[in-house]
């Protein structure tokens, strides 16, 4: 039965040995999609590159149907993974201020470190800068603690609040992404016939 | 000089990025993370600097467990695991470069500059979104977390809404 760890199959310092192999991968990855650099992902916001958009979301439909399947087999207890609890309005609030600063410095937090590891001085100072933003925010956290902890909703789910059973919810999204797949590499196609002329 | 190798099809990384996801799912019961560690790493200096300061408030606490390392904790392993897998994919596709990351017409002290008041902005509205892309658009975008999705939609609306501005950063 999974989660392993949740059932006991080994301890707290064997979990920080897979948290350094999952997190090996994870860079790894990164660095292969081309994520360690800021002007591959920043061309996501000018439609030249959609990568980040399609690498998100095959990952994320890559997941979630795994999810499924093992659950639906018996095999992985999806209520034993853990869920962020939702406060919309501040989440709502924090993605707009996120998406500022990821087009304006180019990197996000996991991003930012793939860049800073492979030689990029930007992605250096990007780090920086969110060390002073992360502390901005601890210092003054008590003034945004009524903000930060308001509407609060608990661990809700799509599927929850929309109603609708889990298999629905994930189907729904598998085709979304698929279907923003076709667009992606319409729109990629489009914008870059342009440029090469111009060339 | 050797020449680097291509980036990844990105439906291939996808999926490997997807399935990594999903071992930490399957092993763990907890999904991927970045902006946590880096938050530990700050309150951690907090706490160097001022103990009774970074004590004292609700918000550096909360990284700071009373019994054990906060930096022994399973974020900061993840991140410094992806420091070093970042690094060996670069060393591997020859990718190791000392440079600043820009568009042709930007210069590398505007570049720089942006880089860092970018980082401050986005530091800032990780901790107040309480997660990243890593821990809120790519884990709780797989576990149909609502408050993800919102997260997900509105980084993405705000960066093109403001990428007029920034046009010249990266052309």
């Amino acid at each position: 039965m999974a989660p392993l760890f949740q059932y006991g199959f080994f301890d707290n310092d064997a979990s920080l040995l897979i948290a350094l192999i999952i997190g090996i991968a994870f860079g790894f990855i990164l660095e292969q999609a081309g994520f360690g650099s800021a002007t591959k992902l920043a061309a996501q916001f000018y439609g030249r590159d959609l990568t980040v958009f399609k690498v998100m979301f095959t990952a994320i439909i890559t997941a979630l149907l795994g999810m499924f399947w093992l659950g639906w087999a018996g095999v992985l207890d999806l209520s034993r993974v853990y869920i962020l609890p939702t406060y919309l309005v501040p989440q709502l609030a924090g993605g707009i201020i996120f998406g500022i600063g990821f087009v304006m410095g180019g990197y996000c937090p996991g991003t930012c470190c793939v860049a800073a590891t492979t030689g990029k001085m930007d992605g250096w100072i990007h780090f920086l800068g969110m060390i002073a933003g992360i502390a901005l925010f601890g210092e003054i956290f008590p003034l945004l603690e009524p903000f930060y902890s308001s509407s609060s909703m608990g661990q809700v789910t799509l599927d929850a609040y929309f109603s609708v059973p889990y298999g629905v919810a994930v189907f729904a999204v598998v085709v979304i992404a698929l279907a923003g797949f076709v667009v992606a590499e319409r729109v990629e196609r489009k914008l870059n016939s342009i440029p090469v002329a111009e060339k | 000089m050797f020449k680097s190798s291509p980036y990844m099809n990105p439906y291939v990384a996808g999926v490997c990025l997807g399935l990594v996801l999903l071992a930490a799912f399957v092993i763990m019961g907890r999904g991927l993370g970045a902006s946590g560690a880096i938050t530990s790493v700050v309150a951690v200096g907090v706490n160097a600097v001022s103990p009774s300061h970074a004590q004292g408030s609700a918000f550096y606490r909360e990284y700071l467990p009373e019994n054990k390392n906060p930096l022994k904790d399973w974020l900061v392993v993840e991140v410094a695991g992806l420091v070093i897998g970042g690094f060996i994919s670069g060393l591997f596709s020859r990718r190791i470069k000392l440079t600043v990351d820009k568009g042709a017409n930007a210069s590398n002290r505007q570049r720089l500059l942006l880089a860092f008041f970018g980082g401050i902005i986005m530091g800032f509205g990780s901790k107040l979104a309480r997660g990243c892309t890593s821990g809120q658009a790519l884990t709780g975008g797989a576990l149909l977390s609502v408050g993800s999705w919102v997260f997900m939609l509105a980084v993405f609306a705000s960066a093109y809404a403001f990428a007029f501005f920034f046009r010249k950063e990266w052309n």
